[in-house]
């Protein structure tokens, strides 16, 4: 499973989703999606609050079973799999930690299930987080526990990375780092996706938009692509066009 | 599974709840040795307790962990870890812990009190051993209603609405059916009935092993003539076994098709 070779990364196609079709009783979340991430660099996944972004990542990761479709990670069909989760670093959308564990505690117990080399040491410095070790994670604040939660997605050096919201409850330093971060990741020729509501974000980082409406993919391209299509300057602008034009 | 059942185990261990309920035991079995000198009444004072307050903590702890860790399971998901090891590892934490509890609140009085030497050593293991099957078998019919039930509210409702029919609502309708059919010889159903409930299946085999069953009456002597025997013995344990594997084969079997 574990491709330590990295010209044979590259033949890889990174995740394809094939017809992937979702509902929750009623409410048809995906109708669908095909998907394929097969360039590294960033893809910003968007669309409207409901629109089926985080049902699309937790498919990917095996926290949501699909009704329909298929869903390979490097060639690979993730049905009833799970070792395949190491190549992906997921950052989820809400930091909440068992309360009365501490932060080295936490890193250690994820360490302990995930044994590949880590570089966690790095990642506390550069956020800082050296003194809230031995703090327990009930009394973080939730900015603080962002950062616990940057720290554990990339702390492992994973092909796939997915960010579910990383910008939640960040002050400004740490936002600046973050992004520093996922360039460095980017350099590295990974495949990274990001949801999220900060336009901004997306500007600065993406390679590539995805745009969902209603459980289908309404619009992928580059930035360019997209401000080209709606006539757009700016990708605030272009996104509420499509959205606009989309019903 | 072991790795997950370990961090689970230490962060419960720690919470104030394990605390305050190993040191409720505590404080509870050490006045009730102080204020009298014979052990098996105080075995059947903390029977008593116990058939009623091991089953309902159980409960509400397997509820509320479940509902409190939610969040975390999910980054647990997303690890490289089998699913249903995630959830088996949290519930063999909460049931751990609440064994703990119970074993040393309640054994380190008996302990002291040098129960170990005296004959009523075996009725004090049995009663640890219902208690922690009791801890067993509902913090994992819990952890069953939780993982069923996204919602909070009803997951606790129906959490509680289980150990009240158990602890009380069970007893009531077998008591009601038994005085409605006075005419019937109903030796086999009482037997059959209490035996298929967990508490009260409990409570026999205290009862039975303390040789109070005379305070049973004509049902007691029942009892006494099944369960007294090897293959009693056999068949209780086994049910009780089953009261624990039966709600976790249904922990295993949703956890496998859930949506997190």
């Amino acid at each position: 499973m574990r491709s330590k070779d990295p010209t044979h990364l590259e033949s890889l196609t990174m995740i394809t989703i094939h017809h992937l079709h979702k509902s929750f009783g009623k409410n048809h979340v995906l109708n669908g999606v095909d998907l394929s991430f097969d360039q590294p660099g960033i893809t910003a996944v968007l669309g409207p609050n409901g629109s089926g972004k985080t049902t699309i990542i937790k498919s990917i990761l095996g926290m949501v079973l699909p009704d329909e479709g298929i869903i390979k990670v490097q060639n690979e069909d993730i049905k009833g799999r799970w070792l395949y989760r190491n190549q992906i670093a997921y950052l989820p959308q809400i930091a909440r930690f068992p309360e009365n564990l501490t932060v080295a505690e936490l890193l250690r117990m994820v360490k302990d299930l995930n044994t590949a080399i880590t570089h966690d040491a790095d990642l506390i410095e550069y956020f800082g987080l050296q003194d809230f070790l031995d703090k327990r994670l009930g009394n973080l604040s939730g900015g603080t526990r962002q950062k616990v939660n940057l720290v554990l997605t990339f702390m492992y050096d994973c092909p796939i990375i997915i960010l579910d919201e990383p910008t939640a409850g960040l002050d400004p330093i740490s936002l600046i780092r973050l992004k520093e971060l996922i360039n460095q990741q980017r350099m590295k020729g990974k495949t990274i996706l990001i949801t999220t509501h900060v336009m901004g974000l997306v500007e600065e980082l993406a390679d590539e938009v995805v745009f969902l409406l209603e459980g289908h993919i309404h619009f992928r391209g580059s930035l360019r692509k997209l401000k080209e299509q709606t006539g757009e300057g700016n990708v605030e602008k272009a996104i509420a066009k499509l959205l606009v034009t989309g019903h | 599974m072991f790795k997950i059942l370990k961090y689970s185990f230490y962060d419960l261990i720690r919470s104030r709840w394990t605390y305050s309920y190993g040191g409720f035991y505590l404080l509870f079995t050490l006045s009730l040795l102080w204020l009298s000198n014979d052990l098996s009444k105080v075995v059947i004072s903390l029977m008593n307790v116990v058939l009623l307050l091991c089953p309902l903590i159980a409960t509400m702890f397997g509820v509320m962990v479940y509902y409190n860790s939610r969040e975390f399971t999910e980054l647990l998901l997303a690890q490289p870890v089998r699913r249903t090891s995630i959830f088996l590892g949290q519930y063999l934490g909460v049931a751990g812990s609440l064994s703990a509890s119970w074993v040393i609140g309640v054994g380190m009085p008996f302990a002291l009190y040098g129960v170990f030497g005296s004959p009523q050593a075996a009725n004090f293991l049995m009663l640890l051993f219902v208690g922690v099957v009791l801890s067993f078998v509902f913090s994992a019919i819990a952890f069953f209603i939780a993982l069923k039930n996204e919602n909070r509210i009803k997951g606790f409702g129906l959490a509680i609405l289980a150990w009240l029919f158990f602890a009380v609502i069970y007893d009531g309708l077998l008591l009601l059916s038994l005085s409605m059919l006075t005419e019937y010889p109903l030796e086999k159903f009482s037997l059959i009935a209490s035996v298929l409930n967990p508490i009260d299946l409990s409570r026999i085999l205290i009862l039975l092993k303390l040789d109070v069953s005379a305070l049973m009456g004509f049902t007691g002597a029942v009892f006494r003539k099944f369960l007294g025997t090897g293959l009693g013995m056999v068949v209780a344990f086994a049910v009780l076994l089953l009261w624990v594997v039966g709600p976790v084969v249904g922990i295993k079997r949703v956890a496998e098709r859930k949506d997190f």
